[in-house]
């Protein structure tokens, strides 16, 4: 035990005091949280765009004001007719179009239901979706806000409610895509370099003339990885549900007992990874292309599964990112109990004891 | 003979941060000469060898090398020197013809000029039958010729050599040692390290550095006069002792 | 026997690193592996430490086969790799407690027999490895390999790219420790070294030419060198390569080593034939051989 634990704080030396794993660790999910948080919620600001108002009304006069207060829109220009519309984009400084019906107090008075188009440059999908929901998003809060002073409005809000907030959808997301591709890479990249480091330096000729055990020096090398990897989950999750407002809907105990399986399901890859290379190089090759590339891809992170054509559908089911992915989502949007995932959880463990045993199998007591 | 100076050291010196690895060091290598650079592990040869290799600015003081400075006319200097060092001489995977090739093309050599090179340097090395295999094959001793010649293939006017027989068997490095002097006949200067101190004995003179600074720089028979002892080793021994 | 090599060989894919080599150390023995890079001494090395497993033959360190018993091996001897296998970020004391910790054993415990090389290192221990010179990192390795006491220590090239001063003082605790009935088999590259070696084996392209103490294998040399020099060295050689009766001419330090053919050849036909080639300053005198001068041969 006395070994053990002279190993494992050798190896905590080793990660505080190389800079870049320290980034690794710890720079880069907060990075990659920001990166995308940001990107998908507040990454448009002052963007221009344009306003044809048919009714020229009180609300509408309302409604100008508050997107022209936020700081996201900056109302450019107001136009007169429709086919003024086309040329305002064909300038390229206007990004978008808010055009208000004829009557619109009427309408929104007597029938509790107005219209208005919001025409987007389209050329930037990504930003025309994003300014189309940020419209949206502040007429919903405007329809809200006057309910509130007006009782006879409560059937709006039943119709407002089909507003939907696609925005928000991506963050959901992205915290469990960026949390289990973090949790990929700390575990199995770090690992398979800090086991094939001493292969580089010779210092494992050593451990293995040495009365320390193979398994010892594994567990060793892994331990302080499943501590930092533990680490790493909470601070994902913390600053999703904080900065991003990622709701937890789901048992907390059961979050973190599923992250602790999919954890050491990554290092078990790690030390696999490194049982098949012999230089950091080819490990951190290996790890990046042969994991880090189908995590992304193939995982149902970015792109949706089963949108995805089929010999790439079977394939993703191999990927232990897949169904970490399910778990989490379901724990956290669904607040899903052990009850509906123990499938998916079946099969991380399956696909955990497999690397776990072939790893042992290939891990060589000897040089070759 | 008239000595032409090859190589100008004034007050050389190199810091990194607080720590001076070389100290002011001053000396002259001739024309032709066989120079050895001695010195300890941490004694400052490298530092200093990577300076007049024009790969490292000097800190102060000045170097001229074959009548360049090597500190605004680094480019120049490398044009003008070969260089050879043990750990990176040779591309393991490509073959000897190849990597004449890859060098002769580094150093602006025409097409002409480097087939007729690659032909006379296989010839004199005897590797006609491996001149299509891989470096990677061929023992060291054999791996370090062909870089030699390598290094000579543009007819620098000074080779810089760092310790380019390490690990080589007896027989192979005195065939080296050969190729050195038939080199130096020709006129051009060797600038060498080693560990083996019975090659100090080979060097026309040799200067030990010790801590940054230069302790001695003689002929061998001289430093060993002077210090009173048999072997160049002995010589080494009484300057570099305790110096850790 | 402390070590005893039966005949192994290995091969790598069709390369043969070593080839039918056999020999034995003596416990409490200083024994050498004397050979240029390549020719096999790391495979050997590996193949006593368990590292490697033989494709012929059989070998045992302190009577346990290095196939079969190699838990029991690894945990009685000391193995210092080619390459100071240290922790470059681990301070010298990190690096030393940490091997100590991983052989069951404390720093504190096994003082005594460390304590002369790690005195010399001590005032560094807070230095990181990677930080420290080579004759430095050298001892620290000795240390880390010496820390629980092995009866046998295995030492790949542990002088190969330090200074003479920092070999020279590495054989004076070779044998220090030597005394304390520790059997060490060590290799190298520099022939001068082996002279300090209770008994060597020379080795090249993976065969083991001679084995015996360095002092019967310069003895038994029968052919007599002689060292010849003159003013100008390197026409030297290529004059006296040129001498009809010549067996063998190769540079030896500030002397030629010259070796005729003829067991009763006349020194002064070769002086007045070099005479005549312009040579001045000629010295010829009879030379003491050493091992270099007989691997040279073999």
């Amino acid at each position: 035990m006395k070994r053990f634990i002279g190993f494992v704080k050798k190896e905590f030396y080793h990660i505080f005091r190389d800079k870049r794993s320290m980034f690794i660790l710890f720079g880069m999910p907060i990075a990659q949280i920001m990166l995308f948080g940001f990107a998908i919620t507040n990454e448009i600001n002052n963007v221009k765009i344009a306003v044809l108002d048919q009714s020229k009304d009180t609300e509408t006069q309302k409604i100008i004001q508050k997107i022209s207060n936020s700081s996201y829109f900056t109302i450019a220009q107001e136009i007169k007719t429709e086919s003024e519309i086309e040329s305002v984009f064909k300038k390229g400084e206007v990004k978008a179009v808010l055009v208000f019906e004829k009557d619109f107090i009427k309408h929104l008075q007597t029938q509790k239901n107005a219209k208005v188009q919001v025409i987007t440059d389209a050329t930037d999908p990504n930003m025309a979706n994003t300014i189309s929901n940020y419209i949206t998003s502040i007429l919903q809060n405007f329809i809200q806000e006057k309910n509130k002073n007006n009782k006879q409005a409560y059937q709006i809000q039943t119709q407002t409610q089909l507003f939907y907030n696609p925005a928000m959808k991506s963050v959901f997301t992205f915290v469990p895509g960026v949390m289990t591709v973090i949790l990929m890479l700390v575990s199995a990249m770090m690992t398979s370099i800090s086991i094939t480091r001493e292969k580089e330096l010779g210092t494992m000729e050593v451990l293995l003339v040495s009365p320390i055990k193979p398994f010892q020096v594994i567990i060793g090398k892994v331990f302080p990885y499943i501590f930092l990897s533990v680490i790493n989950a909470a601070v994902i999750l913390l600053l999703g549900y904080f900065v991003f407002e990622m709701p937890i809907e789901g048992s907390l105990f059961l979050l973190a007992i599923e992250s602790v399986l999919f954890i050491i399901c990554a290092l078990a890859l790690g030390i696999l990874i490194s049982t098949l290379s012999d230089s950091q190089q080819t490990a951190m090759m290996i790890s990046l292309f042969g994991l880090m590339l189908p995590v992304i891809l193939l995982s149902g992170f970015i792109f949706p599964i089963s949108s995805m054509p089929l010999p790439l559908q079977v394939i993703s089911n191999i990927i232990p990112a897949k169904w970490f992915i399910i778990i989490i989502k379901a724990i956290m949007l669904k607040g899903a109990s052990f009850s509906v995932i123990w499938k998916e959880t079946l099969i991380l463990v399956g696909m955990t004891l497999f690397f776990i045993v072939v790893s042992i199998k290939k891990y060589k007591i000897r040089l070759e | 003979m008239k000595k032409e100076k090859i190589i100008q050291v004034e007050k050389l010196t190199k810091t990194f941060g607080d720590f001076t690895a070389v100290k002011g060091i001053t000396f002259d290598v001739f024309k032709g000469e066989i120079f050895g650079f001695l010195g300890a592990n941490g004694a400052g040869k490298t530092t200093a060898m990577k300076m007049l290799i024009g790969i490292s600015n000097p800190t102060s003081g000045s170097a001229i090398v074959a009548g360049l400075d090597v500190a605004t006319q680094a480019d120049l200097v490398k044009k003008n020197i070969g260089y050879m060092s043990q750990k990176f001489s040779l591309y393991d995977d490509l073959t000897i013809k190849e990597n004449i090739t890859f060098f002769g093309g580094i150093y602006g050599l025409s097409r002409k000029q480097i087939k007729e090179k690659t032909q006379q340097l296989i010839t004199k090395l005897e590797m006609q039958n491996v001149a299509d295999n891989l470096v990677g094959s061929l023992p060291l001793g054999w791996k370090q010729k062909l870089s030699f010649s390598v290094a000579l293939l543009h007819e620098p006017k000074i080779v810089f050599l760092d310790e380019p027989t390490g690990g080589v068997d007896p027989i192979t490095r005195r065939q080296f040692w050969e190729m050195i002097y038939t080199q130096a006949h020709k006129g051009t200067t060797i600038f060498v390290t080693t560990h083996y101190m019975d090659e100090a004995e080979y060097c026309d003179r040799v200067s030990i550095m010790v801590d940054g600074v230069i302790e001695a720089l003689d002929t061998p028979k001289n430093l060993k006069q002077q210090f009173n002892v048999e072997s160049m080793n002995d010589v080494f021994l009484k300057l570099a002792r305790n110096i850790e | 026997m402390s070590i005893s090599v039966q005949n192994i060989s290995k091969s790598y894919k069709n390369i043969k690193a070593i080839d039918a080599v056999s020999f034995e150390v003596n416990p409490g023995e200083l024994f050498g592996l004397i050979g240029p890079d390549g020719a096999g001494k790391t495979t050997i090395f590996r193949i006593l430490t368990t590292l490697l497993i033989t494709d012929e033959g059989t070998a045992s360190v302190v009577d346990y086969d290095v196939v079969k018993d190699y838990k029991a091996i690894r945990n009685s001897v000391g193995y210092m790799p080619g390459k100071f296998s240290l922790y470059q970020d681990l301070t010298v004391e990190e690096n030393l407690s940490f091997f100590a910790t991983i052989f069951g054993t404390t720093i504190e415990e096994n003082y005594e027999l460390i304590k002369d090389i790690y005195i010399q290192i001590e005032p560094f221990k807070k230095r990181r490895a990677g930080a420290l010179s080579g004759g430095m990192k050298q001892k620290l390795a000795l240390c880390c390999a010496l820390i629980h006491a092995p009866k046998v220590l295995f030492l790949d090239e542990p002088t190969t790219g330090v200074d003479p001063v920092s070999r020279k003082e590495f054989w004076q605790m070779l044998k220090r420790l030597q005394r304390k009935g520790i059997t060490i088999l060590v290799s190298t590259p520099y022939m001068d070294e082996a002279s300090l070696c209770d008994r060597i084996a020379l080795i090249q392209k993976g065969k083991v030419l001679k084995i015996d103490s360095p002092q019967a294998i310069t003895a038994n040399y029968e052919k007599v060198i002689y060292d010849i020099q003159s003013k100008n060295t390197h026409g030297l050689i290529h004059d006296l390569k040129n001498y009809p009766s010549h067996y063998s001419v190769y540079a030896f330090g500030e002397f030629i080593h010259y070796i005729d053919k003829n067991a009763d050849f006349n020194l002064k036909d070769l002086e007045a034939y070099l005479e005549n080639k312009n040579h001045s300053e000629i010295i010829i005198k009879k030379a003491i051989t050493t091992i270099e001068d007989v691997f040279m041969d073999l």
